[in-house]
């Protein structure tokens, strides 16, 4: 082993029923360096961490440590501790009603009779040590969560740590205490711990950290040092691109910028899940959110909806105020929305096709006006020819169906609302090149219908094809807005990625 | 081909139920022949009426029929049941029993408007049941545990006095016979529910929206459907079930024994539910099912007696049949069972092959 390596993971590979969380990943991270863990949403960045600290085991793959001689057999959450490995979570998991002494020694103290005025001695010198504004004595409860978070790597720290993993620690900070954390995180580094970082806020990996690995589908993308590789392309690479091969795409067909009304209008809409934003689309237009996954985009089309919790914001239809607070007033007010999260908030797995496609029209005629039998079929039969949904019959049970069929039966199910204004998130997603082309091709030609469409894809061509207008987000927030001649791939990764590149 | 389609949607839920009904009815057949002879007699009320062991099944099974119906929506909302129904009755009837005597007797309008108050008081109670689940998305059977406990109790404090005793004709005609009828009156009231429950069903989208909530409470929702209303009224329901069963029990005895009032009723109903092929774990379900499952129960529960076994040892046989039914029909048996199919079908194909 390399003389300033202090972890070595080679082969990991992690299977979970129905997904490969983990294939053949390699990880090295040096003495004294910030090592940042980068990729989308459901690359594998947690999993990776958990089988480095036990909480899963692997399913091939070894794990050596400084100083450990041959592999290391990593067991349980205590073996990692036992050999030097620390973790500090998300959420904090300390008791905030103990002191901060207490919670930094808790489960550690030695012999029968403890001492706390000796543990609280090492508590204040330590937290003076690393410069952490906490008292011993205090209760954790009245420290800032920065405090809080730092109290919970003084704790890591001092269990003499090699490796201490830090997996988005940041994500409920504000600039001053994520600025306060740094300062921290660079001490130890000074101090020759190896820190690996997750976050899914790219500034932060260029403020602090040395080297990057990047991840993708549970695949090893590669190691880059922070310097060699600009935002631009640490994005390209979590996306799965490359920058260099941008190729063109054919167009579907003709793209719609929409008439000049407004159909739909907010402004500071904020929900439990999305900070405020201001948004609009037009009669006949398409337009899309873009990012990476877990920018944000998802959740705030949600808000539009009221899929999640609206906290505030003004809402103008066709010109006049409205307010959203539940799906069924974004139905009533002619919005249709595909979610993203095709099997657990789409389709209603038990129920038939026919079911499935006339539900939404159903609730809009209300509770006490159900359709005939008829009527039913003959809408259900409408929407099963016109967008070729493959069933056996309209009876069969929606999860019977592929993929790209349910994904059909949904969009036929908003379809048949005749919405003004249609969000699809992810229609694409995880069905095969053909249906995508027909889904596409669809949203084109309900534009020239003069419905109006929001588009959210995790392609980039898909959207660029599709979409007159992209709203770019990052890390939560609305970062840039590309229409026109903008509307190409690398313009669209150079928004999404930001800084100076 | 065609036939095995059918079966495998329509049919297939009531397919076990049916046969576990043949079975009982054989099993009667080849144990006492005389078992379903039906004659006319004349009953303590003068009437002529008929008489017969599957009479008596069909009559005795009125109110687990009943509550059985309830308790199958909220289990299909909720994807949990409701062990107060027996309780919760007992108070239904001490409601009853109290507003009849404030009226100073039973006539056909205090008859009325004590039923109306007696269910209405149902209902709010079932909203309490309905709220905590609903709303506080707390396990049905911890929801209502608290009611199952103390209901009884409310009940004897609402009417203080143990046993109070109540003789009508109206009771006698809703708990016997209406003179000139030879056919039990709870029997119809059972039909009565049941065609009122088919007519909200059809005239409004419950089925529906009750299964979806049960199915995808988080899609359901999506789609413009309150998963808490819905819920809510699968409860309410259920306690205007349980109101016409407290009815009956009271009619039946002519008096009101809040210890005994549908006493035991709600494991029969989870059971009714079950045997009927719905999933107590919610969704999709057959309101037809559970009332198949409440006279498979009771003609089990009249066999048994008929053959002589003490009433405690019905209780243990009733639980092993519950026990068989949710093994059967739990997913990892219905995994294993079709798996087992598949290879011997595989393996009847090689064979044929190799032939
Ligand atoms: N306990 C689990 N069971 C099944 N699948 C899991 C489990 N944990 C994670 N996964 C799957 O493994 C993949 C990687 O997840 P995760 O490591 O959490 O990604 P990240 O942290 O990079 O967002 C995802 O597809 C996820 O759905
Ligand atoms: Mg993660």
């Amino acid at each position: 082993m390399q003389n300033d390596v202090v972890l070595k993971m080679r082969g990991i590979v992690k299977q979970f029923p129905g997904t490969r969380a983990l294939d053949h990943v390699d990880f090295t991270l040096r003495k004294g360096e910030i090592h940042a863990l980068m990729g989308e949403n459901g690359a594998g960045k947690s999993t990776l961490i958990k089988v480095l600290t036990g909480v899963y085991g692997k399913d091939a793959g070894s794990i050596w440590i400084e100083g450990g001689g041959d592999e290391a057999h990593i067991h349980s959450p205590q073996d990692a501790q036992n050999i030097g490995i620390s973790t500090v979570y998300q959420e904090i998991t300390l008791c905030p009603n103990l002191t901060v002494a207490e919670n930094m020694f808790i489960g550690r103290t030695s012999g029968s009779v403890v001492h706390w005025k000796d543990y609280e001695k090492r508590a204040d010198e330590l937290l003076k040590n690393l410069g952490i504004p906490a008292r011993a004595k205090q209760e954790l409860s009245r420290c800032s969560l920065a405090v809080q978070q730092m109290v919970a790597i003084a704790r890591a720290v001092d269990m003499k740590c090699k490796v201490l993993i830090l997996d988005e620690p940041t994500s409920s900070l504000d600039d001053k205490e994520v600025a306060m954390l740094f300062g921290l995180m660079r001490d130890l580094k000074a101090r020759g711990v190896g820190i690996v970082f997750v976050t899914h806020f790219l500034e932060q990996v260029y403020e602090v950290s040395d080297r990057i690995t990047v991840l993708r589908n549970g695949q090893l993308v590669g190691e880059f040092t922070t310097e060699e590789l600009p935002q631009v392309e640490l994005v390209a690479k979590m996306m799965g691109k490359d920058l260099n091969d941008l190729a063109d795409f054919e167009a579907v067909g003709e793209k719609s910028t929409g008439a000049n009304e407004v159909v739909y209008e907010a402004s500071g809409l904020s929900s439990s899940e999305c900070r405020p934003y201001d948004f609009n689309i037009r009669r006949g237009e398409v337009n899309g959110f873009t990012g990476l996954l877990g920018s944000g985009r998802s959740e705030s089309v949600r808000a539009i909806f009221g899929a999640d919790r609206v906290t505030g914001g003004k809402v103008r239809i066709k010109g006049k105020d409205v307010k959203i607070t539940n799906p069924h007033e974004a139905m009533k007010n002619g919005i249709g929305y595909l979610p993203e999260d095709r099997k657990r908030d789409g389709i209603i797995a038990d129920l038939s096709v026919r079911e499935n496609i006339i539900l939404a029209l159903q609730v809009m005629k209300g509770f006490f006006h159900p359709m005939s039998k008829a009527q039913m079929t003959q809408f259900a039969d409408e929407y099963i020819k016109a967008l070729k949904i493959k069933t056996a019959s309209q009876d069969t049970p929606i999860k019977s169906l592929s993929g790209g069929n349910q994904q059909k039966v949904i969009l036929a199910r908003w379809l048949l609302t005749h919405p003004d204004y249609l969000i699809l998130d992810e229609p694409t997603r995880g069905i095969d090149v053909g249906t995508k082309l027909e889904i596409q091709k669809l949203v084109l030609k309900l534009a020239e219908e003069n419905m109006s469409v929001t588009f959210i894809s995790s392609e980039i061509e898909e959207m660029l094809r599709t979409c007159s207008r992209l709203i770019v987000m990052r890390d939560r927030k609305i970062v840039g807005e590309l229409k026109g001649e903008q509307l190409t791939q690398s313009t669209v990764m150079k928004t999404i990625a930001g800084g100076e590149q | 081909m065609n036939l095995k389609k059918k079966l495998g949607s329509g049919l297939g839920q009531l397919l076990i139920p049916l046969i576990a009904l043949a079975i009982l009815l054989l099993f009667n057949l080849f144990r006492d022949p005389g078992f379903f002879s039906i004659r006319i007699a004349v009953n303590n009320a003068g009437n002529r009426v008929l008489t017969g062991n599957l009479i008596s099944i069909i009559d005795l099974a009125s109110e687990l029929a009943i509550i059985a119906m309830g308790m199958t929506l909220v289990t299909a909302a909720c994807g949990g049941q409701d062990i107060s129904v027996g309780a919760v009755g007992a108070i239904s009837g001490a409601v009853f029993v109290k507003m009849v005597q404030n009226f100073g007797g039973l006539n056909a309008g205090t008859f009325v408007l004590a039923l109306l108050l007696a269910i209405l008081v149902t209902i709010l109670f079932k909203m309490f049941n309905g709220s905590l689940v609903a709303v506080f998305k707390i396990q049905p059977m911890i929801a209502t545990l608290i009611l199952y406990s103390c209901g009884r109790s409310i009940a004897y404090w609402i009417n203080g006095d143990a046993t109070p005793q109540l003789t009508s004709p109206i009771l006698t005609a809703i708990g016997m016979t209406i003179p000139g009828i030879p056919v039990p009156t709870p029997i119809f009231l059972v039909l009565i529910v049941g065609i009122l429950l088919a007519l909200v069903f059809k005239f409004t989208n419950i089925s529906l929206y009750t299964q979806s909530v049960g199915i995808n409470q988080g899609a359901a929702r999506l789609n413009g459907i309150n998963p808490i209303a819905i819920k809510l009224l699968s409860f309410a329901l259920l306690g205007v079930c349980v109101s016409v069963s407290s009815l009956i029990g009271i009619s039946r005895l002519g008096q009101l024994n809040h210890k005994t009032l549908l006493v035991d009723i709600e494991m029969d109903a989870i059971l009714a539910v079950a045997i009927g092929g719905n999933s107590l774990g919610g969704g999709k379900f057959k309101l037809s099912g559970s009332i198949l499952g409440a006279y498979i129960i009771q003609m089990l529960t009249t066999t048994l007696y008929a053959m002589k076994v003490s009433p405690e040892n019905v209780k243990a046989y009733k639980a092993i049949v519950i026990i068989i039914i949710v093994v059967a029909g739990s997913p990892v048996v219905k995994e294993k069972l079709t798996t087992l199919w598949k290879r011997l079908r595989s393996g009847a194909a090689a064979r044929k092959e190799a032939a």
